[in-house]
């Protein structure tokens, strides 16, 4: 209880203080709108801002299942197989050293306006998190586990099915949880390249007509989102971490 | 299980250009247990990795072959310090773990006979990390029974556990691992008194016997000679320790 009352008061501070420079330095609402005005702009267009909230949510999650998926594959594949480290860690490397930002009007170009671009840039961004943090903890097993499936006999896919794998799910849920912070920033730079719907959409326009007010009350909706999504991987994770066995 | 094997391993161990230890020649004999002392660093763990198959850096000249001149992979179990066992899977998913590695359906009433030998009936749905130090031990004791192999290497399987604990493991590998070909690396001359039907201490020029009690392995904690033959090991494993 009393940490959700810290939480109210921080929020409370901090929205004093923004209306307090509005009024004080009487900045216009085109340049910095008060927190009265954001909220106001948030409830009457509260059914403008969910539809393309919806859009940019299922953006994210699209990504985020295939990037996680892709991820997860990626990693087990470089784990298993030392001539797939060989080839592929290098380009991965210099695959980071593109920002995938600069990307973005390429998958415009060849993927369209539509969901698709939005969904390659957040799978794109978390593609390397993912990949990488799940890489690690397969390559940490401990040697005892390893020895002790080697005496047993098992086979390598069974020795990486049984027990390197679960060994890393740590690895993987921490892949995960930056991935959930990552992939709304893909779709939204996404959005902002080009794009019909979405919060980042939305957020341009807003910016071109304006409005700032509502610019922000976009804004605020999109970390509400990240947020909700980072705690629910989280808890996900967390439960999974617990429920994985037999 | 079909009769325990004796074992011979007699070569050099190199690491790089340095030798490791040897020339020796170790006899183990069959269905006994066989103790194997040292200061650290002599490679101890290193001649039992390397009976197991599993030590890929070092490079053994000579021969490690079982008396009925059958190949030994396949027919070993090890169990080693710490108990090492899955954390997300429980006790019985642990105990069975050897047959799913190798892609046959597990022997579950097998199993649970095994471990209610171990005193762990009351624990087979808990995960490793519900349970005591000790409790953990006897699952390892327990998976390495239901694998079922003639030769059973030991890797400082007790050094964990309090003194208490640790002289009732030792009671219960002797009773449950008899008949069997057991090698055991340890750093305790206790537990080698007690356990050991042949005793050896590995030293950097070689391997020195020393005979063992003549009481019946388990050997009693308190026994006269049992004690007296810990002193004298711990005795040559000091002076071994202390050569350059």
């Amino acid at each position: 209880m009393s940490r959700a009352l810290a939480v109210a008061a921080s929020a409370g501070l901090a929205l004093g203080l923004w209306q307090a420079l509005v009024v004080l330095a009487g900045l216009p609402p085109f340049i910095l709108p008060g927190p009265v005005r954001v909220a106001e702009a948030l409830w009457t267009s509260r059914a403008l801002i969910a539809e393309h909230a919806a859009i940019t949510a299922a953006e994210v999650l699209i990504g985020l299942a295939l990037g996680a998926a892709l991820g997860g594959v990626t990693a087990i594949g470089l784990a298993a197989s030392p001539v797939a480290r060989r080839l592929i860690r290098p380009m991965m490397v210099f695959s980071q050293a593109i920002p995938v930002f600069a990307l973005a009007p390429i998958l415009t170009l060849w993927l369209g306006y539509g969901l698709a671009s939005k969904i390659a840039m957040a799978l794109l961004i978390i593609y390397f998190p993912v990949t990488s943090a799940f890489f690690d903890a397969l390559m940490r097993t401990p040697q005892p586990l390893i020895d002790l499936g080697r005496v047993m006999g098992a086979s390598p896919v069974r020795l990486m099915w049984l027990i390197r794998v679960p060994a890393a799910l740590p690895g993987l849920a921490s892949g995960l949880r930056l991935a959930a912070v990552y992939a709304p920033i893909g779709a939204i730079i996404g959005e902002w390249v080009g794009a019909s719907k979405g919060l980042g959409y939305l957020m341009l326009l807003a910016n071109g007509r304006a409005r700032i007010d509502l610019m922000f009350a976009a804004l605020f909706v999109l970390a509400l989102l990240t947020l909700l999504l980072h705690r629910a991987v989280d808890a996900a994770c967390r439960r999974w971490l617990d429920a994985v066995a037999d | 299980m079909c009769a325990a094997p004796a074992l011979v391993i007699d070569g050099t161990a190199h690491i790089g250009a340095d030798r490791l230890f040897g020339p020796l020649r170790l006899e183990i004999a069959g269905g006994r247990i066989t103790c194997l002392l040292g200061p650290s660093g002599v490679g101890k763990t290193t001649l039992l990795r390397l009976v197991a198959g599993l030590d890929e850096v070092t490079r053994f000249e000579g021969r490690i072959l079982a008396s009925d001149g059958l190949p030994l992979a396949g027919r070993i179990a090890l169990m080693a310090q710490g108990a090492d066992l899955l954390p997300w899977r429980d006790v019985l998913g642990n105990a069975a773990l050897g047959a799913r590695l190798r892609g046959q359906p597990p022997d579950l009433p097998r199993a649970r006979a095994i471990l209610e030998r171990m005193g762990l009936s009351a624990h087979a749905g808990k995960r490793p990390r519900a349970l005591s130090g000790g409790q953990r031990q006897r699952v390892a004791l327990a998976r390495t029974l239901m694998e079922d192999r003639p030769v059973v290497l030991l890797d400082e399987p007790f050094s964990a556990l309090d003194a208490g604990t640790r002289a009732q493991m030792q009671d219960l590998a002797a009773e449950h691992l008899a008949g069997r070909t057991v090698l055991m690396v340890t750093h305790d001359p206790g537990e080698a008194a007690r356990m050991g039907h042949a005793i050896h201490i590995l030293t950097e020029t070689g391997l020195e016997s020393v005979t063992p009690p003549r009481a019946m392995v388990p050997r009693a904690v308190e026994d006269m000679e049992t004690l007296a033959v810990q002193g004298r090991l711990l005795a040559r494993l000091r002076a071994a320790g202390a050569a350059p």
